[in-house]
């Protein structure tokens, strides 16, 4: 027996254990992590003189050194001081790691310790506030709803803006599957250790075709070798409510109103005498469950973590559900001497998804308030008892449908699982000091099964022939989707150090596969036999499509005396969506910094703790555009119901043949982005301060923009034309503010403002206004949207509403003859966060505030439901109003492209509210600690309609943002 | 090595094909193929895209909503909503420009129609490059399967001689672009004129005229000799305004070359070829309804319809062509209404004017025993109402004082989406299964008739036809007009034609066209209801004639030139 152990308490400066922590026995590989009250033990240390390493993030590493007798324990306890930012530090990067000092681009690190709390089921909501220029947007309060992500703005105009994920190496896909939104959704976020943000391209262009939209690299926990088998159990229970509802009149106001001003007489006939709040009908108290328990430790000389974690929640429309299960795997063993080190990682997830139709939402709030929810009269018998508008006993044409019904009666269902993992094996060449060699195998499988069954009482799908049998009511349609990602990468890394000056080198491979594919259903009635469009059939059984990438990269560093800094890289890319000869694309990038601390007249300055400016210049491109084969001639197969069935009837079929547009052009967008930081640090880091400005030029735009008529299959098409420029301002400032034993107070704000214009669209005649897009949901096709030269992307296009001496607008009356012109945008200019985090002795409370300033919503509730014609519309049915109307008096619908809806929509909202208390050890080893927490406590904001955060700049059929009280317990041993 | 060949092997991987769409190698392996993009030709007509048209993006043009943006419905709404036949309720973007007659370069609709007439050229002219002999012969097609292949072209220069015609009629000058041009997104076709687009037009049809198969000799839905005769006759009566002075801001089109002769003889070359009037009503259709049931794909119709935009409730489905034309001229309340034209729905858009009622009032008309003037107006204020029982409380008044409100103007019952038995053809769904005539024989004697007035000719045949469709609309002869009431002039224009084509050809397309050549679209002389904006009517400067080049294909295509006044 030459083995002992070592065993010790990490502590902050008030005594408190620190979970967590890394702890190393220096040069071997034994370590292990501090317990939930900070405890840690690491078995068979070799006797002798050891030097243990104890880190964590945010404070400055100790060594302490001990001395191991064979057989005894030997106690190596210690206190850590707080330190705001922690130099050596390593961040994870592209392809690797690098000090934080080291670092030469705009890169911000947040890790486990400073993610939002409470009811976080999605893993991007974890930075939600935190890092300043990432704008992160839910879609909405559907549990698993997408959520948009943008660093530094919108970095294209028809190409995807969404940035890069790598999660534990492998580069997953940014698109969705159906049933899925959110590709993010399937990871679980207890399971994240850190995530890295890479924002301008000195620091993404190693990841070079993908990574225009910035890169976020995700951490997940693991193990470390010699440490002790440790348990954790963290449970959620949570209640969620509507935060704000859709404005429009009671059913007595309503009545008012319609008598007052319908136009029709026959209208006020069809108001009823029932006062419904529809929305009432519809929202509930949605209740969620999330628990995840994880174990980990290392079997002999492999470290490893499991975890499972089940999230049980409910949304806040009634029928609407989410239950995943999730389970995560790492292994990480080191083998050969230390030499080889294997990193294997597998993430699996199963969804449950029960969709609402969004559809309904604002259908609810809309529905005539004064007609019953159900009535017993037996004309509804068919509908099952709902209320619903008819003509004679057949649903009336155009009217909507009842939404509590229409809820109820539709089954939208999917089940999604997913396989995220890789193996990574990275060899310390023997012989060869500095030398290794990485590979990574990794694929990401997803697999989507799912139907929507609407039931033979719905009112939407009643079938008019034949209403007295179930079976041909309703519908059904099931669907199916599989994508699968594979992915190689191989490099070989070299790193040496002379004297004070280190370097390092590496070159690699990548190669990328994207496949996805599915069966194509028909769509039947509820006996799942009879066809819904009679006669239909499936000319296409399945869709498949697939996307190739192929890459070499590099990268070469330089640390001069930790003073002068460098990072070259350059990565070549190639795609299968263009054609051979316009495929290839290269991207370098270069990033220098100048640490002036390290200078001689700054080492010494006990305020000035860090000093550093950087300076980046770097390419990236774009090449996702949706389609796989836009660049290559190709011809669609038409549906069933679009045939044209020449020739004496039954001797043929009429399955026709389209040829699509197509650019064989196509070619990389490239995106130049230059940028300076500056990182500040004072009173040994107790403030730290981090500044960058930047520009982002996106040239060879890939835009979807008029061809010349006649000369191709379609009038618009995917081309390189133009270009898109952002420039922006971003600070973050952290402020340690009080730092005594038992009261610690630290605040972090961080501001961001990006200026968005397209510069170019190709050829432009004068009087030619742009692009217009975005159907605000009013009419039939309605767009409210431009993409103009010299403006801002996606800016409105609206008229200029003229006002009365009393302020009231003028219904009809517009400035400059009526002319459109480019209004605002839905982007912010500005946003920032707020975050502060207050802890006295155990108890902690934690406050995030995130704002928005600059951004415009268009307000299509109101726009459709402010003038009395929306009551008038119809002759049959009435369909309430948004209040507003007693406002605008507008009585036709004509004013919906006024730059009245335009509303401004900035906002601040309080994230999140956290209290928690550490009770610390309960019985044995079993350590506890509750918290309570708030998300979405306020919303502070001029913007009348449901949300101002409205990502595309139009507010409706939004699902509202719940507001969620989470009560949470840890438990560890 | 094993890198190198691993890398070597990645490279290949980069040329990806689609599985289910074909490239043109794999779509052009057989006859059957060939036919399927020919059907698609003719589908350009009918349907907006390739997807179910419930599926949402199912569109084969951009900018424009799918249904919206049908050929058949943006090429009727120019031709019908711009004139007295028409008006619409919605307040669709650029939508009831049509009535003002204000519409500017930057109009949605008319650029949709104008992509739409474009799409179908290029579909068009991609067929011809793909069908060439050489081609063929590559792709191993020789025999019967080369020769039928061959005749596919003849249907596709017709269709594109068609669709260039539109454009002569609707925009005047345009782009010209032809299977040399090449697809390639970086090519800007030529601009051309009226007067070059005419007589590309005219060689087309010409050269159809004799490589098209004989009349009657082809499948249904296809076209024969006979339809490009009677576009030759089309295009010649109206020769004299496509050959003449542009309009310009404040002036009406010159008078160019008349081919009155040449329309006559076209005409009646294809009605000789074997096409005449339907003439057999039955128990629930008088023989002039029938022609627009939704079984005309069949029986006395096909003697007189010579190319029909085929649709059906089950194969054919658009929110575009006479399913716009059914359910948006149908009351949403009215369940009767819905029945009688064979729907569940209504959309509520669509009605007539009080000036195309008044064509039934006339003299020349009648307000009662003409088969063809069926409206829903009610309560019922003229004698010749239909005798049709409504048993809702919501009334159609005739005076249109407010557009968007649908029950202001009447209701026109002309194509009904059921069977000559009656029985309702719209199913769950609404569909129509109402083929829509793109061109009949009755339209050709007219022509004919026209032209003998203003030029010379058989007068005896021009008055046979002219009274043959008014026998047919009676039901017997005592509506016959004489020689001179045909061919009396009012301001130089045969005003009795003019007047029989609306009661016989209204909602059918041509009213704009008419409107032009006899030079009252534009004038104060004559005016309807809200032309021009204005619910009294007014007057509108000449260059509205045509409709402006969209500023989106200016911008991109500097070979153009916008038309004078825009």
């Amino acid at each position: 027996q030459s083995t002992g152990s070592v065993s010790g308490r990490v502590t902050d400066s008030k005594n408190e254990g620190i979970p967590g922590a890394t702890v190393l026995i220096e040069g071997t590989s034994l370590g292990s992590s501090s317990n939930v009250d900070g405890t840690y033990s690491i078995q068979n240390v070799p006797a002798g003189p050891h030097t243990v390493v104890i880190s964590f993030v945010g404070y400055n590493a100790v060594r302490v050194p001990v001395t191991v007798v064979a057989g005894q324990n030997a106690d190596a306890s210690a206190g850590l001081k707080e330190n705001t930012t922690q130099l050596a530090e390593a961040v994870v990067v592209g392809y690797g790691t690098q000090r934080r000092q080291d670092i030469t681009g705009a890169v911000t690190a947040i890790d486990s310790k400073q993610f939002v709390q409470g009811q976080v089921t999605n893993p991007e909501q974890l930075i939600q506030g935190k890092v300043a220029g990432v704008s992160i947007s839910t879609a909405g309060g559907a549990p698993g709803a997408g959520t948009t992500v943008r660093i530094r703005g919108n970095s294209s105009l028809n190409a995807n803006s969404d940035p890069l994920y790598v999660i534990d190496g492998v580069a997953v896909d940014k698109e969705g599957i159906n049933g899925a939104s959110n590709p993010l959704t399937l990871i679980n976020p207890n399971d994240i250790e850190n995530v890295t943000v890479l924002k301008d391209a000195s620091a993404t262009a190693i990841y070079g075709n993908r990574a225009a939209g910035g890169v976020i690299l995700i951490t997940t926990k693991r193990g470390l070798v010699g440490e002790k088998i440790h348990v954790e159990l963290n449970s959620q229970a949570s209640i969620s409510t509507v935060a704000r509802r859709y404005d429009v009149f009671s059913a007595d106001e309503f009545r008012e109103v319609v008598k007052a001003n319908s136009t029709l007489s026959s209208q006020v006939a069809t108001l009823g005498t029932a006062n419904t709040d529809w929305q009432k009908e519809i929202f509930r108290t949605a209740k969620a469950f999330d628990n995840t328990v994880s174990l980990r430790g290392a079997v002999g000389k492999v470290p490893f973590r499991v975890s499972y974690g089940n999230l049980n929640q409910q949304g806040l429309v009634i029928t609407n559900k989410l239950v995943r299960n999730t389970g995560s795997v790492s292994l990480n063993p080191t083998l050969l001497d230390n030499h080889l080190r294997i990193d294997i990682n597998a993430k699996g997830s199963v969804i449950d998804n029960r969709f609402a139709d969004y559809g309904q939402i604002a259908n609810a709030a809309f529905y005539d308030p004064t007609q019953p929810v159900t009535s017993t009269d037996p004309i509804y018998a068919p509908y099952g008892g709902y209320y619903q508008f008819l003509n004679g006993a057949n649903p009336l044409g155009q009217a909507p449908g009842n939404p509590v019904a229409a809820l109820n009666y539709r089954n939208d269902i999917s089940t999604v699982k997913r396989l995220i993992g890789n193996v990574q094996f990275d060899y310390k060449i023997h012989g060869i000091e500095g030398l290794r060699a990485n590979l990574n195998l990794g694929v990401d499988l997803a697999r989507s099964r799912g139907s929507i069954s609407v039931a033979p009482t719905d009112f939407g799908t009643h079938n008019n022939d034949q209403p007295n049998v179930p079976g041909l009511n309703g519908s059904y349609v099931p669907s199916s989707q599989d994508k699968n990602m594979k992915l190689l990468e191989a490099y070989l890394a070299y790193e040496r150090q002379f004297g004070g000056t280190r370097f390092t080198i590496q070159a690699g491979h990548a190669y990328q596969s994207f496949e996805n594919q599915g069966l194509n259903f028909l769509t039947t009635r509820s006996d799942q036999t009879t066809l819904f469009k009679p006669g239909e059939i499936l000319t296409l059984p399945a869709y498949y499509n697939k996307y190739v990438l192929l890459s070499f990269f590099g990268r070469a560093t330089l640390n001069v005396k930790d003073k002068y800094l460098l990072t070259a890289t350059v990565r070549n890319d190639n795609t299968s969506r263009f054609t051979a000869g316009n495929r290839s694309g290269t991207f370098p990038a270069l990033g220098l910094a100048w640490r002036i601390k390290g200078e001689d007249f700054l080492k010494d300055n006990n305020s000035i703790s860090e000093l550093k400016l950087r300076v980046g210049y770097g390419r990236t491109g774009q090449q996702d555009i949706g389609g796989a084969y836009d660049a290559i001639a190709r011809y669609q197969i038409g549906s069933s119901t679009t045939q044209y069935p020449i020739g004496p009837i039954g001797t043929t079929t009429g399955i026709t043949a389209a040829p699509l547009g197509y650019n064989q052009f196509l070619t990389w967008e490239t995106t130049n982005t230059y940028n300076a930081g500056l990182d500040l640090g004072f009173l040994d880091n107790r403030v730290g301060l981090t500044v960058d400005v930047y520009q982002r030029t996106a040239t060879d735009l890939l835009a979807n923009v008029a061809v010349p008529a006649g000369s191709n299959n379609n009038n618009q098409l995917n081309r390189n034309i133009g270009s898109l420029r952002n420039r922006g301002v971003e600070v973050a400032l952290n402020y340690n503010v009080i730092r005594t034993t038992d009261v610690n107070w630290s605040v972090n704000l961080n501001g961001a403002y990006n200026v968005n214009k397209i510069t170019d669209l190709g050829t432009q005649l004068e009087g030619f206004a742009g692009y217009r897009f975005g159907n605000p949901g009013v009419g039939t096709g309605n767009y409210i949207q431009i993409n103009s030269v010299g403006y801002q992307s996606n800016s409105f296009y609206v008229r200029k509403q003229v006002y009365d001496a009393n302020g009231q607008p003028i219904e009809g009356l517009f400035a400059n003859n009526g002319a459109y012109y480019q209004y605002k945008q839905p982007a912010p200019l500005v946003t920032m966060g707020f975050t502060s985090n207050l802890s006295y002795r155990k108890a902690s409370l934690g406050v995030t505030l995130r704002s928005n300033i600059g951004n415009y919503v268009y307000n299509a509730n109101t726009a459709s439901g402010a003038n009395f014609s929306g009551a008038n519309t119809s002759t049959g049915f009435v369909s309430n109003l948004s209040p507003d109307v007693l406002v605008t008096r507008f009585s036709t619908n004509k004013p919906f492209d006024s730059d009245y809806y335009v509303q401004n929509a900035s906002f601040l909202r309080c994230e999140n509210i956290v209290l928690g208390y550490n009770v610390g050890k309960i019985f044995g080893e079993t350590t506890l600690r509750l918290s309570g927490s708030v998300q979405n406590a306020f919303l502070v904001t001029r913007y009348k309609g449901v949300d101002p955060e409205i990502t595309d700049g139009i507010d409706r059929n939004f699902y509202p943002r719940a507001r969620t009280y989470t009560f949470g317990l840890a438990l560890g041993f | 090595t094993a890198l190198a060949s691993l890398s070597a092997s990645c490279t290949k991987d980069l040329d990806q094909n689609p599985k289910y769409e074909l490239t043109p190698d794999r779509q052009y392996t057989s006859q059957a193929g060939y036919y399927q993009v020919m059907a698609k030709l003719y589908a350009g007509f009918a349907v907006s895209g390739q997807g179910d048209p419930d599926s949402g993006s199912s569109s084969d043009i951009s900018g424009i909503d799918a249904g919206t943006g049908n050929y058949l419905r943006q090429y009727w709404s120019a031709q019908e909503l711009s004139t007295d036949e028409a008006v619409v309720a919605w307040n669709d973007p650029g939508i009831q420009d049509w009535h003002n007659m204000n519409w500017n370069a930057s109009n949605l609709l008319i650029n949709g129609l104008y992509n739409r007439l474009y799409y179908e050229i290029s579909i068009c002219n991609e067929f011809l490059r793909e069908s060439t002999d050489e081609k063929l012969s590559a792709r191993g097609i020789t025999g019967d399967a080369a020769a039928a292949v061959r005749a596919y072209r003849a249907d596709a220069r017709f269709l594109r001689a068609v669709t260039y015609y539109h454009v002569i009629d609707l925009f005047g000058n345009g782009p010209k672009a032809t299977e040399t041009t090449v697809v390639n997104t970086g090519d800007t076709p030529p601009y051309a004129t009226r007067k070059d687009l005419f007589n590309f037009v005219e060689a087309e049809l010409l050269d159809c005229g004799n490589t098209l198969p004989k009349p009657k000799a082809n499948q249904y839905g296809r076209v024969d000799q006979a339809a490009a005769w009677g576009f030759l006759a089309r295009l010649y009566i109206n020769a004299e305004v496509y050959t003449g002075d542009l309009p310009t801001a404040n002036t009406t089109h010159g008078n160019g070359v008349a081919r009155w002769a040449d329309a006559a003889k076209y005409a009646k070359q294809a009605i000789d070829a074997g096409y005449n009037l339907a003439n057999t009503p039955n128990a629930t259709a008088s023989a002039y309804g029938r022609l627009f049931l939704a079984d005309n794909n069949t029986g006395p119709a096909t003697q007189e319809i010579i190319w029909p935009i085929i649709y059906d409730v089950n194969t054919t489905r658009s929110y575009g062509g006479t399913t716009f034309l059914i359910n948006g001229s149908t009351s949403p309340t009215t369940a009767p209404w819905q029945k009688l034209v064979g729907q569940s729905t209504g959309w509520g858009g669509l009605r007539g004017t009080s000036a195309l009622v008044d064509q039934f009032a006339k003299a020349g008309g009648d307000t009662t025993r003409d088969s063809r003037g069926r409206f829903w107006i009610t309560p019922p204020r003229r004698p010749y109402q239909p005798k049709l029982t409504d048993t809702a409380k919501v009334r159609q008044y005739l005076r249109i004082t407010n557009l968007s409100d649908f029950t202001r103007g009447p209701g026109v019952l002309k194509f009904r989406n059921v069977n000559s038995a009656g029985a309702a053809q719209g199913g769950a769904q609404n569909f129509s299964s109402v083929d829509y005539p793109m061109l009949r024989a009755a339209d050709l004697m007219l022509i004919y008739a026209e032209a003998v007035v203003r030029g010379g000719g058989d007068q005896t045949t021009a008055m046979t036809y002219v009274n043959n469709i008014r026998r047919r609309a009676y039901g017997d002869n005592s509506a016959d007009v004489s020689w001179a009431t045909i061919s009396q002039l009012t301001g130089g224009q045969p005003e009795f034609l003019l007047d029989e084509r609306s009661r016989e050809l209204f909602w059918e397309g041509v009213r704009r066209t008419d409107l032009i050549r006899f030079r009252r679209f534009v004038e104060n002389t004559y005016v309807w209801p809200w032309k021009g904006g204005v619910a009294n009517g007014t007057g509108v400067p000449g260059f509205r004639e045509l409709y402006p080049l969209p500023t989106s294909d200016l911008t991109v295509n500097p070979n153009l030139k916008q038309n004078a006044g825009y």
